[in-house]
């Protein structure tokens, strides 16, 4: 068996080497060159664009302004596509366009020999902009008069949801029941991967290909074609290796433009390699969330009422819409259930780059308020923290009616007394809860949950090929798509014993070609090793059927009595082994009497969700006359069902700790409040955590496997990046009372708390 | 009008010459002139550590360092550490081992910087291998793996404590 | 690829001058570290670059027959981290050079163009100040040496003159003899990052260990790096001791001038630096072997 085992990743020794080749690495070096030009304005309308001075530029092919392209509006988000016009995205985007929305916006392109040239056309094309008013801020932009990006959608607001459980008002009438009233807000922050956005595009035959840094090759393709208003068979979509997504690369991108430029040049190749700085304000940003949150507790600690509220900054244009927000809102009444909530979350254009998918989809932000709520209140009713969550928690046996998820196993509690053994929590936060002193102690911990896949929201499906060659190997294919995590190698593991074969007679085909790959909707809501084993189980049965028939024929043994184990056809009542796989493949192809190619495919649709689970557990040490915090040690402990490669898991945990360290206490896209202007679109400014930023990281499992997973797991790509900065923020409170409800928690935020709080006493100067 | 110079240079060992255009990179010259493509762009201003190759022992952003610079020079990328029939290095080998490997574009960056710690030949703490590798920026791994891989190699590569 | 209109490599400090006679507009470039980033944005465009990576004459730490420190300009900041005549003699700027950017940017970035491009967070130029460098620039009129007080004019201006490189910085021998230095740099992150706030400070005890002198600078204070005077008058003659660290700190916020950025705020930035000001004498008496 492979499934279960630390085998190492199937693509490794090539990245080792520097042979994997990404879309850059693909493109010959003759490519025309794309360049954006961007809006300088927050809000306002194209009157007119000059482009004679930079047509002039040696070197430039052509410019095309947002009054050359055709008006025609298509959806951006990584979604499946939904045969009913009810639940189809917003579509809201041109190739470019006239009505900037935000600094950064797409108005106009150049398309030149090289990049200088292209830049230096960029700099020569002057505009002229008719500016309006602009608004940064989700609550800002919901009053009447404020500007109004979008006129379909009144006050701002692309999408509005609700829960009423109970009843909220009558429930508050209770005696002696205690109210806290809090706010929590987050920032807008990046995905930053290391690999920029980049596509190129090239005709064939009359179709488009475009090969793009992906996680959504199918998607793109429909998307694609939807923009150009072309027959989606038109267009081809090559996804290959990709450095790093998160949910950015989740958005149909510049895939559009630059296919479209490319048909209008005639089909020569042109490559759109997006600078960093534009990755950063013109690609997709994580929701900036505000939260609000009013609880209704008895004095010991029972939830009686509770009421959130969230609003969400969308940014200028739909992308993934209100669902970020929706997800986050959904997860506070099953965290924590209590028999009377209301819930509303808004989703609110703003002046800001745009929000879509980045890896927690809402939940981190709802984790950072809810989580740190807990401990708020903890700390005013004088309980423990970790007392109000284990009494509060989501129950054994919880059901949740929509997703129809269950709470299967004890798996809450499991994660918690493992990280808090870890940490040795009980007893560190009691003492480091009476400190004086300038340097100070805390630990902190965080819960979460999470789903797997988007069913019953969308569709939930994954496509299956696998190909039988002469030596008994396998090609398998799936639209499931590789974007770092590793799933090709979780694929193969669960290939190899599903089929019956070594793990090294899997051959992953890792580039999804939408010629020749598999239907599937790619790398988002940590799906993919979930609604894949489905598709990879169904698809080796139906394998196996084939060779094991091929057998019979061969040896004239019943099928039933027929196996395939390892790479052999057994014969299980003597444990005989009859023959090769590899003999019987080749025997297949080649036989004179009964020729067939064996080959598998399905598709298995999933009709079916499952709870994730976890915690993180961190220890800070604070220096308050600094206003630093550093980390001195973490874990995350997640149930995440049965591991399919417990060493790659691990990985992906201390990936998403480490996102979540730079979500607590340094990363934030800052703005302009008086252009809009994103003020820190580099990765100096924009603190991502480096080696000296992160004490070494721990990754803790409970695995209870997952009753509605053949494999018996369930979502790990997201979750670990949720509890993170809410862990942080619960151990800086621990250490200095000090509760900092806005993150990142970064030394000018803790200066003016500490100032607040008298902890530091400001000079006066002069 | 565009300028051009010949660099002759030494890369992965070997004795090379190309003609290149005086505002390319180092980076420009080795993934256009010689399809180095381990040498990947990040950032463009030496932030983010994906570019980065020895330079006569010593690790330089490729990406903020003129070709026309590299004349006369030894220029080390990942492609110069595994042997004729494909063998890999100890470092490369531990990336894999430890599960140091993700997305797999910082690696390349990642291993010239463990190279050069290695060839050292001191011994460092871990934090001090964390102060070596703070040049290059990770979104997968929270660097965790990575650093073990460059201990756990640099003290086989000196005896004692794995 | 770069927005270059002409590229020019000095083969000799000669060289260089005749080279910038010739286009007297031309940028000068050094490790090219923030030059080559300057020209991602969107204000330079075709530039005429005289480069003097090339110049080994100018790489490398000399000890005078007077005691006096050489570093040639082109030295890179890990070559200085770990060079061995700083490290016995002026750790404290082996230490200020060891905070710059990650070690890729240390292996490039040189003490010429960290001081050259005028900008106030530059990790060296508050420890070239506490410790009364000299600049010396080469030109066509022959060499000049100039106090680095005297040397930045404002923000990203320095007296450089046209025709003229930057050959050396010198650290005078008594402004170091004797005397026990601290770096601090204040940052959002480690590494990689810049200075909110930098601060430099070493001090010379007397055989009473009482404070003969101290001296303390800043990156980002003020528009360019600024020594703090009266914190300096302050406590010379003071005993060693946590009284004079506050004294000195106290007096240190009145000198500086920080400004409200989106960086960080005015009222922030001067209690970092009050708060580096102690600490650094502190650590500086320290090292001078006071017990604190």
């Amino acid at each position: 068996m492979n499934v279960g085992k630390s085998v190492p990743r199937v693509d490794a020794y090539d990245k080792v080497t520097g042979r994997t080749q990404y879309t850059d690495d693909l493109c010959p070096g003759d490519a025309l060159v794309i360049r954006v030009l961007r809006s300088t304005v927050a809000n306002g309308r194209v009157l007119s664009m000059d482009i004679s001075k930079a047509q002039a530029v040696p070197g430039v092919v052509r410019i095309f302004t947002c009054f050359d392209v055709p008006k025609l509006a298509f959806p951006t988000a990584g979604h499946p596509w939904s045969t009913d016009p009810a639940h189809q995205d917003v579509a809201d985007r041109f190739l470019l366009t006239d009505r900037p929305r935000f600094c950064g916006d797409d108005i106009g392109a150049v398309v030149a020999e090289n990049e200088v040239a292209a830049m230096q056309a960029l700099r020569l094309i002057e505009v002229e902009y008719e500016e309006y008013p602009f608004v940064l801020d989700a609550q800002e932009a919901m009053k009447d008069g404020a500007p109004l990006l979008h006129e379909e959608f009144p006050n701002n607001v692309l999408g509005h949801s609700s829960i009423r459980i109970g009843n909220y008002e009558e429930a508050i009438k209770e005696e002696g029941l205690i109210r806290f009233d809090d706010w929590y807000d987050t920032p807008t922050v990046q995905h930053c991967h290391i690999e920029n956005f980049i596509c190129t595009a090239r005709m064939e035959n009359g179709r488009i290909v475009v090969t793009s840094s992906t996680q959504i090759p199918h998607i793109a393709r429909r998307v694609v074609a939807q923009a150009l208003s072309i027959p989606w068979g038109d267009v081809r979509v090559i996804k290959p290796y990709i450095g790093g997504g998160f949910g950015n690369k989740q958005d149909v991108l510049y895939e559009p433009l630059c296919a479209y430029i490319c048909r209008e040049l005639g089909g020569v190749l042109v490559k759109l390699d997006m600078p960093r700085e534009e990755t950063f304000t013109s690609t997709r940003v994580r929701h900036a969330i505000r939260n609000h949150i009013i609880s209704y507790v008895r004095p010991d600690g029972t939830f009686v009422a509770r009421k959130l509220e969230c609003f969400s900054n969308q940014g200028a244009y739909a992308s993934h819409g209100h669902g970020v927000a929706a997800k986050g809102m959904g997860a506070f009444p099953q965290l924590y259930p209590c028999p009377n909530v209301e819930c509303d979350a808004y989703t609110v254009f703003t002046n800001r780059p745009v929000a879509g998918a980045m890896r927690g989809y809402g939940i981190p932000q709802a984790m950072f308020a809810v989580e740190s709520n807990i401990d708020d209140i903890a700390l005013r009713l004088g309980m423990t923290p970790m007392a109000l969550r284990k009494k509060n928690l989501m129950p054994v046996g919880y059901t949740d009616g929509f997703s129809r998820n269950v709470n299967y196993y004890d798996s809450f509690n499991q994660c918690l007394d493992k990280g808090a053994e870890y940490i040795d929590y009980y007893r560190k936060h009691e003492e480091y809860s009476r400190q004086e002193g300038n340097i100070r102690r805390g630990v902190g911990c965080a819960a979460f949950w999470y789903n797997t896949a988007v069913w019953p929201i969308s569709l939930e499906s994954s496509s299956c090929r696998m190909v039988l060659n002469q030596d008994g190997s396998i090609q398998l294919q799936l639209g499931e798509t590789e974007i770092g995590q590793g799933a090709d190698t979780a694929f193969a593991q669960m290939a190899s014993d599903a089929v019956g074969i070594p793990l090294e007679r899997v051959h992953v085909v890792s580039c999804q070609d939408t010629d020749v790959a598999p239907f599937g909707t790619g790398a988002y809501a940590s799906r993919q090793t979930y609604v894949g084993g489905f598709a990879i189980k169904q698809t080796a049965d139906i394998l196996r059927g084939k060779i094991l028939s091929y057998a019979h024929e061969l040896t004239r043994m019943p099928v039933e009595i027929l196996d395939l184990v390892d790479g052999n056809i057994i014969r299980r009542t003597d444990n005989q082994a009859l023959m090769t796989l590899a003999e019987l493949a080749t025997t297949a192809l080649y036989s004179l009497d009964h020729s067939v190619h064996i080959t598998a495919e399905s598709t298995y649709q999933v009709k079916s969700n499952a709870y994730s689970f976890g915690c993180c557990f961190a220890e800070v040490e604070v220096d308050i006359s600094a206003c630093k915090v550093r980390l001195i040690d973490m874990i995350n402990v997640h149930d995440c069902g049965s591991l399919i490669n417990p060493q790659l898991a691990g990985a992906q945990v201390h990936g998403g700790m480490s996102m979540a360290i730079g979500y607590g206490l340094s990363e934030q896209l800052q703005f302009d409040p008086k252009t809009g202007r994103v003020l820190n679109d580099n990765l100096l400014d924009y603190k991502l955590s480096t080696t000296l930023d992160h004490p070494d990281l721990t990754a803790g499992f409970v695995e209870n496997p997952e009753p509605t997973s053949v494999f018996g797991t369930k979502a790990l790509g997201e979750p670990p990046a949720c509890p993170g900065a809410p862990a942080i923020r619960n151990a800086i409170l621990n250490a200095t009372g000090v509760s900092m409800n806005t993150i990142p928690v970064n030394p000018h935020r803790l200066f003016e708390a500490f100032c607040k709080a008298g902890l530091i006493n400001t000079k006066e100067v002069n | 009008m565009t300028q051009y110079q010949v660099v002759h240079c030494t890369i992965n060992g070997k004795s090379c010459e190309a003609v290149v255009d005086v505002r390319a990179s180092l980076a420009d010259m080795l993934r256009n002139n010689f399809r180095l493509t381990s040498v990947k762009k990040g950032c463009g201003v030496g932030e983010c550590g994906a570019c980065n190759v020895l330079v006569d022992g010593e690790c330089f952003n490729s990406c903020i360092y003129l070709a026309v610079w590299a004349d006369g020079k030894s220029i080390r990328t990942v492609e110069g550490l595994t042997g004729p029939n494909g063998e890999l290095s100890d470092i490369q080998q531990a990336f894999i081992d430890e599960g140091a490997v993700q997305c797999g574009f910082c690696t390349p960056g990642f291993i010239m910087s463990a190279v050069e710690i290695l060839e050292s030949g001191k011994r460092y703490t871990r934090d001090e291998i964390r102060r070596q590798l703070s040049g290059h920026l990770c979104r997968c791994t929270g660097y965790e793996n990575i650093i073990n891989a460059v201990e756990k190699t640099m003290n086989r590569r000196l005896g004692g404590d794995e | 690829m770069f927005d270059f209109r002409s590229y020019a490599a000095a083969a000799s400090v000669e060289d260089a001058v005749r080279l910038l006679a010739e286009k007297p507009n031309a940028v000068i470039m050094a490790g090219g570290s923030d030059v080559l980033i300057k020209m991602r944005s969107r204000d330079m465009s075709q530039v005429d670059v005289v480069s003097i990576y090339g110049l080994d004459e100018l790489r490398g730490i000399r000890l005078e027959p007077n005691g006096d420190i050489r570093i040639g300009s082109l030295t890179s900041f890990s070559h200085i981290e770990h060079d061995e005549t700083v490290n016995r003699l002026i750790p404290v700027l082996s230490q200020a050079a060891g905070t710059v950017g990650g070690p890729q940017i240390r292996n490039i970035g040189t003490i010429g163009g960290n001081t050259c491009n005028g900008v106030t967070s530059a990790d060296t130029a508050s420890t070239c100040f506490a410790l009364d460098a000299i600049i010396e620039l080469t030109g066509s009129e022959g060499v000049r040496h100039v106090p680095i007080v005297g040397f930045y004019l404002r923000a990203g201006k320095v007296d450089i003159r046209p025709t003229e490189i930057q050959t050396a910085v010198i650290i005078p021998r008594d402004s170091y003899e004797n005397c026990f230095g601290h770096y601090q740099k204040y940052a959002m992150r480690n590494a990689m990052d810049i200075a909110t706030l930098n601060c430099s400070v070493n001090v010379r005890l007397n055989a009473d260990g009482a404070i003969e002198r101290a001296r303390i600078a800043y990156g980002v204070a003020g528009p360019v790096p600024m020594r703090a005077g009266s914190a300096e008058a302050a406590v010379c003659g003071m005993p060693a001791g946590e009284d004079a660290a506050h004294i000195f700190a106290d007096a240190a916020i009145r000198d500086i001038n920080p400004r409200d950025s989106w960086r960080a705020s005015k009222a922030f930035r001067i209690h970092i630096a009050h708060e580096l000001a102690v600490r650094g004498l502190t650590e500086s008496m320290r090292r001078a072997g006071a017990t604190i």
